[in-house]
């Protein structure tokens, strides 16, 4: 019981960051249909962007949760214009792969080349350092801040894509894009604000979760397919099963490496190929 | 150069011609290697074992159209178990080659058995499971595979009781570009038969082949253990003449690489693997010794031009535009 206590809080915490960052993916996955192996590349331009800004500038944190957002936003317009929309719907996943890789790698190169070879410290606020105390025991306050963030993120999500006009142009063009088009919605430029959700969810999440998932020069590759992952298990698009995925694979993940550490990442990986295998197109997915 | 495609009615006489010109194709580069790198004997050894691994996931990715993130499963695995055969007592090179098939072998079947039941992302994400999967365990059962220190201690013997390995590689590069050579003409025989080219014709079009009766999930699995066979013939060479087995042999990087190698040069093609795997690891070779960082910007630029400029990959480029350049002479 007290393993289990002790495991709960991590293994929640480890599933919302890993679900307010796939989130993005898995929304551009079942819009656009792009395997975005990229993803974790913006998710590591917040990190770095959020590190500069509380380290060598000096904001505070929510003001560089801010710079982190809208910064890899701006960054990744070029790549959107230049590359992305030439792979949107189109081209099989193979292209889509190497492309995305080649991004992965460019994006890298370049952090490291203008920030540095070293991993990026991302100092919390003093109210998010200490423990908090839940009454039976004891959780550290972060963790506590990381599940908040990630509920907020599925609940705001919720209501944009069911309550407002984007959202219902949304839900058309990923239920039938060319529909949707003759219906007058332009879906390109729901495609160019999409990407940016996405990449601005990435940025947050990597801030955000730089405690559980350390912000360092390879970032971008490490958890290159952990978030791919996630999307593939829970069903592209659908924001119930990023959620569910994301839990699932994070007390997979958690259980293992508490339990049998020497293992490394074997749980996960079996958790993924026993739930890919049984329900190819995830959990709450739809094949397309 | 007619040679490079394949040929539409395959004749005995134009086969053996083929492979004759395929075979001094690949003796010809060899001895170039030899005189152009004489004291690198380890870094063409090391791009041959790769070449292995490339043109092996050519015959699933470029010839079935599976897209795999974990193939060098099937490399690693071969590699430890060559590795741990030199370790138990077998140390004749020939054999060692025949473990590594046939565990590769092996490893093909189950993994062809999971990631080719479905298509798309969940045999992407099925295909990099199985791969993680292997990595983990590799790094687990230290017993058997050495753990993050690695399988070392692996000398074969003589081959054939006569050529012994040498320090500089010289025996080893010879062998290793005899058994390039035999299994690239194997296999060139291998891509004209009916068996292959049902299996370019599944890539084509699925839904098609299974409306003329073919039963696709089955040869899909076949054509996954002839490509574990390559693999893992490149992973016990990488064995025998490394000496050393370690865990980036099986790891995603590694697989990753591979299709990045298989693009480059053209997949589909056996002549683009290898092709692809010497000019990434030449391009590796200059370049990373600048720094890891401005590298991985270079081959990042490098991957998008080709994937948006030569989608094809480079040498099915230039076979298609000497293609172009004869047929507009012909019509002159």
């Amino acid at each position: 019981m007290r393993t289990i206590l002790g495991i709960l809080p991590d293994a929640l915490a480890y599933g919302m960051v890993l679900f307010t960052i796939s989130i993005g993916l898995s929304i551009m996955m079942g819009l656009m249909r792009v395997v975005n192996l990229a993803h974790g590349a913006f998710a590591m331009i917040g990190g770095y962007l959020a590190s500069f800004a509380l380290v060598s500038l000096g904001v505070s944190y929510p003001i560089a949760i801010l710079i982190a957002v809208i910064g890899a936003v701006i960054i990744s317009v070029p790549f959107e214009f230049l590359l992305y929309r030439r792979i949107y719907r189109r081209s099989d996943e193979l292209t889509q792969i190497l492309l995305t890789i080649g991004i992965t790698f460019f994006i890298v190169g370049i952090a490291n080349y203008i920030f540095g070879p070293t991993s990026k410290p991302i100092p919390l606020p003093e109210a998010l350092r200490g423990p908090f105390d839940l009454g039976f025991r004891m959780i550290p306050a972060h963790r506590l801040f990381v599940i908040g963030c990630g509920v907020v993120t599925a609940v705001a999500l919720w209501l944009m894509i069911e309550k407002t006009e984007f959202g219902v142009r949304l839900r058309a063009a990923v239920d039938n894009g060319d529909m949707a088009e003759a219906l007058g919605i332009r879906t390109q430029i729901v495609y160019s604000a999409t990407f940016a959700l996405a990449v601005g969810l990435a940025a947050f999440g990597g801030v955000v979760g730089a405690e559980l998932l350390p912000v360092e020069p390879f970032y971008a590759l490490r958890y290159m397919v952990t978030f791919l992952v996630v999307v593939s298990v829970g069903g592209a698009g659908s924001v119930t099963g990023a959620m569910a995925a994301s839990l699932l694979l994070g007390l997979a993940d958690t259980t293992g490496k508490y339990l049998a550490p020497e293992f490394g990442e074997f749980f996960f990986y079996v958790a993924v190929i026993v739930i890919v295998y049984i329900f190819p197109h995830g959990l709450f997915g739809k094949a397309h | 150069m007619a040679t490079l495609s394949v040929p539409a009615t395959p004749t005995a006489t134009a086969g053996l011609r083929n492979d004759l010109i395929a075979a001094a194709v690949i003796a010809a580069l060899g001895a170039i290697g030899w005189f152009v790198f004489p004291d690198d004997l380890a870094f063409l050894i090391r791009v041959i074992g790769l070449a292995f691994l490339v043109i092996s996931l050519d015959l699933v990715t470029g010839f079935c159209g599976v897209a795999t993130l974990g193939h060098a499963a099937l490399f690693g695995v071969a590699a430890y178990a060559a590795g741990n055969a030199c370790l138990a007592g077998v140390t004749d090179p020939i054999l060692m080659l025949l473990i590594g098939a046939v565990a590769g072998a092996a490893t093909g079947l189950m993994s062809g058995v999971l990631v080719t039941r479905f298509r798309g992302l969940p045999q992407l994400v099925l295909s990099i499971a199985f791969g993680q999967l292997v990595a983990a365990l590799a790094n687990k059962l230290s017993s058997i595979t050495g753990g993050s220190d690695g399988l070392a201690g692996i000398s074969p013997g003589p081959v054939f009781g006569i050529f012994n390995f040498d320090m500089f590689g010289r025996t080893g590069y010879v062998f290793s570009v005899v058994v390039l050579l035999i299994t690239m003409v194997l296999l060139l025989r291998f891509a004209r038969s009916p068996f292959a080219l049902m299996c370019r014709a599944i890539k084509d079009d699925t839904l098609r082949t299974r409306m003329i009766g073919v039963s696709v999930y089955p040869r899909l699995v076949v054509m996954y253990c002839v490509a574990g066979v390559v693999a893992g013939i490149g992973g016990a060479l990488t064995a025998i003449n490394t000496g050393v087995v370690g865990l980036d042999s099986v790891s995603f990087e590694r697989s990753a690489e591979a299709l990045i190698m298989l693009i480059l040069g053209g997949a589909g093609n056996l002549w683009g693997a290898l092709i692809g795997a010497i000019l990434f690891e030449l391009f590796h070779h200059y370049v990373s010794a600048a720094s890891p960082f401005h590298w991985m910007i270079l081959i990042g630029v490098l991957l998008i031009v080709v994937v948006l400029f030569f989608p094809k990959g480079l040498v099915n480029e230039v076979t298609r535009r000497i293609g172009d350049f004869r047929q507009a002479r012909a019509a002159r």
